[in-house]
C-alpha cells in the first residue's frame, strides 16, 4: 500500500513537471520565463544536496563551490570549443571531478561531520576570494578571461553539435526543466537503489554498515560524487539562465542558502528541497520587490521558525499529517461500524425475547 | 592439529598512553569452538574484542584469521571475511525497519533475490514477525539486541563474534539468546565476550579468563569455576559484592 502511494507520488510529480514543462513559456512573459529558469537551475542545486545530506547524511556546506565549478567550467569550455555541447559534457566531468577529489580526503581522511562541513564551507570561500582577484587580462583559461568579480559573459546553449543555432531563453527553460525532472528521477533511482539503500543505513549508524563489511568511504565518496555532478548540472543551467557566471556564486550567503532549502523542504525527501527552493527563491524576490522587509532579516527569521516548529522541513511534515488524519478517519470509521454491529446485535436479542 | 586453528593472535598489545589494555595476548580458536571471554571490568575483553574485529589497530602483535593476517585492515574487510560481529552497545539502524536492518546485512554478500529469501527466515527464526515493519528506535532494548543478532545471522558468517550479547535483556530474552547462540554454532566458530556468568554457564565450551589484560586462565566450565585465582579476581569478588 506504501509503495503504491510512492509511484502515485511520483507519477504525479512527473506529470506536474511535465506541465510546467510545456505550459510555462506559453502563459508567461519573457522576463518570467528567465527567472523560472533560474529558480529551476536553484532547484536541481537543493536536490543536490537533498540527495547527499538528506540520504547519504554528508552534511556538506559547501554544495555552492560545484554549482560554481560547473558554471564557470561550463563557460570557460563552451567560449574555447565554440559550442556548448562538448562543453556541457566537459562541465559535469570537472564539477564531479573536483567533488571527487575533495571527497577523497576528506572520507578516506575520515573526517567527522562537523570538519566535513567546515572544509567545505572553507573550500567554497577560498574559490570566492581566488576569483574575485582575477581581473587582469592575464587571468585567462584558453581565450576565456576570468574577469574577476565581473565574473564572465556565458554563451547561450546551442543545439547539439550545431554551434550556428543558439537558444532562445524560452528553450534555456525547457532545457532546464528536463535537467530538472531527468536528475529528480536519477535521485529517485539511487535512492531506491541497493547503493542508495546502503547509503541510507550509513547515514543511520556508520560503524554498523561498516560491519557488515561496507565500505563506507567509498560508499560516501561515490555519494558526494553524484550529487557534485548534480550540482555541476545546476550551475551549468544557472549560467544558462542569467548568461553570466560571477564568484558570487561561491559567497557564504548563497552557501547556507542552499543548506535553507534544505531545510525548509525537508530532509530525506527529494521533492521537498525542489519547493523549498522554488518557494524561497519567489518569495525572496517578491520582497526585494516590496523592499519593505530586509531579506536576510526575513531568511533568518524563516530559518529559525523552521528549526524550531517544523524541525522535520514542510514535506516530511505534510505526510504525517496526512497520514495521521487518515488513520484517525480510518478508525472513525471503523468504530461506527462496530457502534451499528453492536445496535444490530441488541435488536436481534430483543426479537429473541 | 594447527590447521584447524581459525584464529589466531601473536603477542597481541594495546597501549592508550601510559595504560596497557591488552598486554602480550597469545590467543587461539580452533574451528567450530564456541569460547567465551570473560573478566571484570578494565580486564581487557572489549578492547581485545576491538583489535580483533579491527576497530582498534593494535600497539603491537598480529591478529590472524584463517592465515591472513589482518593486523592493520579495515573493519569492513574483516566482515566480508564472513565474521559476524556484534557490538556491545546496540549498533542498529535505528530509523529503518526491522526487515530493511536484516535485508542490509543479508544483500551484501548474497544476491538480491537470496538476500530476500535469507531476511524472511532471519525474521521467522527470531519470531520478529509482529514487528517487522516498525523501525528499530521504537523497539525495547532487548527486541533491539535480538534484531542485531539477527543481522549478524543474515551475513551467513562462519565466523560470529559477539560482545556481551544478553546486556539488558530480560530473563526470557537471555534464554531465547542462549537458543540462538547454540544454533549459530551449529554451522559456525564463536567468541562470545560476556559478563553474566549465569548466560556463560547456559552456553559454555571453553572460557578463556582475562585479567589486568592477559590471560589468566583458560579451561572449560568447571576448570574455571573451582580455579582460586579466577575466584580471587572474578567469582570472589562478585560473591563479595
Amino acid at each position: 500500500m506504501n509503495r503504491s502511494r510512492e509511484t502515485k507520488a511520483l507519477i504525479s510529480i512527473g506529470i506536474i513537471g511535465l506541465i510546467i514543462l510545456f505550459g510555462a513559456p506559453h502563459s508567461l512573459d519573457l522576463f518570467s520565463v528567465i527567472s523560472l529558469t533560474t529558480a529551476v537551475s536553484l532547484a536541481i542545486l537543493a536536490l543536490s544536496l537533498g540527495l547527499i545530506w538528506g540520504f547519504g547524511g554528508i552534511l556538506c556546506f559547501g554544495q555552492t563551490a560545484f554549482f560554481g565549478i560547473g558554471g564557470y567550467a561550463y563557460a570557460i569550455a563552451a567560449l574555447n570549443f565554440g559550442g556548448s555541447t562538448g562543453a556541457i559534457l566537459a562541465a559535469l566531468i570537472v564539477a564531479a571531478g573536483s567533488a571527487a577529489v575533495l571527497g577523497y580526503f576528506m572520507f578516506y581522511g575520515r573526517l567527522s561531520d562537523v570538519y566535513l562541513a567546515v572544509i567545505t564551507l572553507t573550500v567554497t570561500l577560498i574559490l570566492y576570494s581566488v576569483i574575485r582577484r582575477t581581473s587582469g587580462p592575464e587571468y585567462k583559461i584558453g581565450i576565456a578571461k576570468l574577469g574577476g568579480f565581473n565574473g564572465i559573459n556565458v554563451p547561450p546553449i546551442n543545439y547539439p553539435w550545431d554551434a550556428t543555432q543558439f537558444l532562445y531563453p524560452e528553450h534555456v527553460f525547457y532545457v532546464a526543466m528536463v535537467a530538472l525532472l531527468l536528475a529528480y528521477f536519477l535521485c529517485v533511482w539511487v535512492t531506491k537503489s541497493h547503493f542508495g539503500r546502503v547509503s541510507v543505513s550509513i547515514r543511520e549508524n556508520e560503524l554498523r554498515s561498516e560491519l557488515l563489511g561496507y565500505d563506507v568511504r567509498l560508499y560516501k565518496l561515490c555519494m558526494f560524487t553524484i550529487g557534485g555532478a548534480i550540482a555541476g548540472l545546476a550551475g551549468i543551467m544557472f549560467a544558462n539562465s542569467i548568461g553570466r557566471i560571477t564568484p558570487d556564486v561561491f559567497n557564504l550567503y548563497n552557501a547556507a542558502l542552499a543548506i535553507i532549502w534544505v531545510i525548509i523542504g525537508g530532509r530525506g525527501t527529494l521533492i521537498g528541497p525542489v519547493l523549498g527552493a522554488l518557494v524561497l527563491f519567489y518569495m525572496t524576490s517578491f520582497l526585494g520587490q516590496q523592499s519593505v522587509v530586509n531579506i536576510n532579516l526575513f531568511l533568518g527569521l524563516v530559518l529559525i521558525v523552521f528549526v524550531l516548529v517544523v524541525p522535520k522541513g514542510i514535506v516530511p511534515s505534510l505526510i504525517q499529517l496526512w497520514d495521521r488524519r487518515r488513520s484517525r478517519r480510518m478508525t472513525a470509521r471503523s468504530a461506527k461500524k462496530m457502534r451499528r454491529r453492536g445496535r444490530s446485535r441488541v435488536k436481534e436479542i430483543s426479537v429473541e425475547e | 592439529m594447527r590447521s584447524n586453528v581459525v584464529l589466531e593472535t601473536r603477542s597481541l598489545s594495546m597501549h592508550f598512553g601510559g595504560v596497557v589494555a591488552v598486554d602480550r595476548v597469545d590467543f587461539s580458536l580452533r574451528e567450530n569452538e564456541l569460547r567465551c571471554l570473560i573478566g571484570p571490568n578494565g580486564a581487557g575483553k572489549s578492547t581485545f574484542f576491538k583489535c580483533i574485529t579491527a576497530q582498534l589497530r593494535p600497539t603491537a602483535g598480529d591478529v590472524v584469521i584463517r592465515d591472513f593476517n589482518v593486523t592493520g585492515s579495515e573493519s569492513h574487510q574483516v566482515a566480508r571475511m564472513g565474521v559476524g560481529i556484534k557490538t556491545q552497545v546496540p549498533n542498529v539502524f535505528d530509523g529503518l525497519d526491522v526487515e530493511e536492518n536484516i535485508w542490509l546485512s543479508a544483500s551484501q554478500s548474497a544476491s538480491v533475490k537470496r538476500a530476500r529469501v535469507i531476511t524472511s527466515e532471519v525474521v521467522e527464526r527470531l519470531e520478529l514477525g509482529e514487528v517487522r515493519k516498525s523501525p528499530l528506535g521504537s523497539l525495547a532494548h532487548g527486541q533491539r539486541q535480538l534484531v542485531e543478532l539477527g543481522m549478524v545471522l543474515a551475513g551467513e558468517p562462519w565466523l560470529v563474534i559477539l560482545d556481551e550479547p544478553t546486556a539488558g535483556m530480560t530473563q526470557d530474552e537471555v534464554v531465547r539468546t542462549a537458543d540462538v547462540i547454540r544454533e549459530i554454532n551449529q554451522s559456525a566458530t564463536m567468541i562470545v565476550v560476556e559478563h553474566d556468568m549465569q548466560f556463560i554457564r547456559m552456553i559454555a565450551q571453553k572460557v578463556t579468563v582475562f585479567h589486568q589484560g592477559k590471560i589468566l586462565v583458560e579451561g572449560n566450565m568447571d576448570e574455571i569455576s573451582s580455579d582460586h585465582r579466577v575466584r580471587e579476581v572474578y567469582l570472589g569478588h562478585r560473591k563479595s559484592s
